[in-house]
């Protein structure tokens, strides 16, 4: 199945006269695949996510899930933010935030079924000792796997994230960048991630697109035709992953000139 | 030497509680030989009264008189300012409507109601609930409101991704994460109802400790004067603690978070 998820000539500006943040941008996801969004900052794509979620409208053009159009957050699509100590909710323990997730599910089954459910998700990220621990006494890469569980809690096909890591450390965004790759794989997850660190997206992603800024545009795809069992120390030396990452910049900084002329 | 004594005064809180004592037996001394006046008892004069009307009922007949209305102007003050704080928070329309009228009642002293109050529902019960709900009403109501707007838009994005309705929104995001906030206001209001209860009754009442004082002012019953002084003190105090207990149990997350605990 092909053009699962599909963005078409989207644009957006912040009130009537605005500057566009966002302007024709055309894009299409497959099921399972693993997409990166790179871009300097200001290029609008947090904005791009937003919208692709639902929870944000568009001036122009459509999302599209399976043909039907995106307005408001879908249940096959989770969203999982950078302010992971915002989106995670301090007063309540780690694993009732990730039941919150499904509590009003009506689908969800008994109380105990849910909590099953909730544990099985904080062992998939390997938080299972931690459900009665408060957000607040987790690290922040900790936090973030919470926020993660409760994502996959809801059974979604898609997880939209963003910028999901840039706040935490090189190590704990190494181990949560190896998580991700893994639970992608083993859950057959459709993922969507925006970030700015163009290693973080070669690293992750099967197909990279680079974002220009003022206003946002696509300018360029590039795919990631890197094996895809991966790890930190091997594919970041690998020969094809230097000349994309060279690639990449080159796009990256060209971008970047073009709203900055010297 | 002087630094152990200066590292002691750092660490305890004992020194608190001795300042009180050296205080109290400044009075006695003072009262005892320096001025001898009837205005001016010594403190075993005062807590033989004091323990004189704790004994017979008295006092305590007052107490609970002034407790009752206090916490009926302050709880329907507690119900009514949550309420329509969590709605004005939420809601913009409600409150771009609102918030210019609250402002402009806002600074009105509690005290200044106090005549229209007796001219609309007189001297009774009524006339004290309603002036201690009138000034315990805005410290709750403005607290709440500023507490909902300060919910972060990604809590808001959170709630809708996870697909909750909106009175799932209220329950599960907006209460809890204002009520820090909500309690502060509380905590503010608790002491304004204690002082506009006692002002009330000083007015007009037959009972209650602003009236014990005040009468016992008027009846040269000096040393009962300062038992109602103290009572309040004692009353005042435990309220506030209670207060605290009960604080710390519905928002540890918050002390704990924000490193208070």
């Amino acid at each position: 199945m092909s053009a699962w998820l599909e963005v078409q000539g989207l644009g957006k500006r912040f009130g009537e006269s605005g500057r566009p943040v966002l302007e024709n941008v055309s894009f299409s996801v497959d099921r399972g695949e693993f997409l990166a969004l790179i871009g300097p900052s200001g290029c609008g794509k947090s904005t791009l996510l937003h919208i692709v979620a639902g929870l944000s409208r568009s001036t122009t053009g459509t999302v599209r899930l399976n043909g039907v159009p995106v307005e408001s957050p879908r249940r096959e699509m989770m969203f999982v933010f950078q302010q992971y100590s915002k989106s995670i909710f301090p007063w309540k323990t780690v694993l009732d935030n990730v039941l919150l997730g499904i509590r009003y599910q009506p689908d969800a089954g008994s109380r105990v079924a849910m909590e099953r459910r909730a544990r099985d998700q904080l062992e998939l990220v390997g938080l299972a000792e931690f459900a009665d621990y408060r957000p607040y006494q987790l690290s922040g890469g900790m936090q973030q796997r919470v926020a993660i569980a409760r994502a996959l809690v809801r059974r979604p096909d898609i997880l939209l994230m963003d910028e999901p890591f840039s706040a935490l450390d090189a190590m704990m965004r190494a181990d949560l960048q190896d998580l991700l790759r893994r639970l992608w794989r083993e859950l057959g997850l459709t993922v969507v991630f925006v970030t700015h660190d163009l290693d973080e997206a070669l690293y992750l992603a099967q197909r990279v697109l680079v974002l220009s800024a003022g206003p946002g545009r696509i300018a360029r795809t590039v795919p990631v035709p890197l094996p895809e069992a991966r790890g930190q120390v091997e594919t970041r030396s690998d020969p094809v992953y230097l000349d994309l990452r060279s690639e990449l910049f080159r796009a990256m900084t060209g971008s970047t000139r073009e709203v900055h002329p010297a | 030497m002087s630094r152990a004594i200066a590292g002691w005064l750092a660490r305890s809180r004992l020194s608190g509680f001795g300042l009180i004592l050296l205080l109290l037996c400044g009075w006695q001394l003072s009262a005892l030989y320096l001025v001898d006046s009837p205005t001016w008892p010594p403190v075993t004069r005062v807590i033989e009264a004091w323990v004189e009307h704790l004994l017979d009922g008295s006092l305590l007949q007052h107490i609970l008189a002034t407790l009752w209305r206090q916490m009926l102007g302050y709880g329907l003050a507690v119900v009514l300012g949550a309420a329509l704080g969590l709605a004005m928070g939420y809601y913009r329309a409600l409150f771009n409507l609102l918030e210019p009228l609250v402002e402009i009642l806002r600074p009105i002293p509690g005290p200044a109601y106090l005549p229209v109050l007796v001219l609309f529902v007189g001297i009774g019960n009524e006339m004290k609930v309603v002036l201690v709900l009138l000034a315990s009403l805005f410290p709750v109501l403005l607290n709440t409101y500023s507490g909902v707007r300060a919910i972060d838009r990604v809590q808001y994005d959170t709630a809708r991704t996870l697909g909750l309705t909106t009175a799932q929104t209220f329950r599960e995001l907006v209460l809890p994460a204002a009520s820090p906030q909500i309690l502060t206001g509380m905590r503010i209001s608790l002491a304004i109802s204690l002082i506009l209860a006692i002002l009330g009754e000083m007015i007009v009442s037959t009972d209650g400790l602003g009236y014990f004082t005040l009468l016992a002012q008027r009846t040269f019953k000096v040393p009962e004067m300062y038992a109602g002084i103290f009572t309040l003190a004692a009353f005042g105090y435990l309220l506030n603690r209670l207060f605290l207990l009960c604080e710390a149990r519905l928002i540890r997350w918050h002390l704990e978070s924000s490193g208070r605990v």
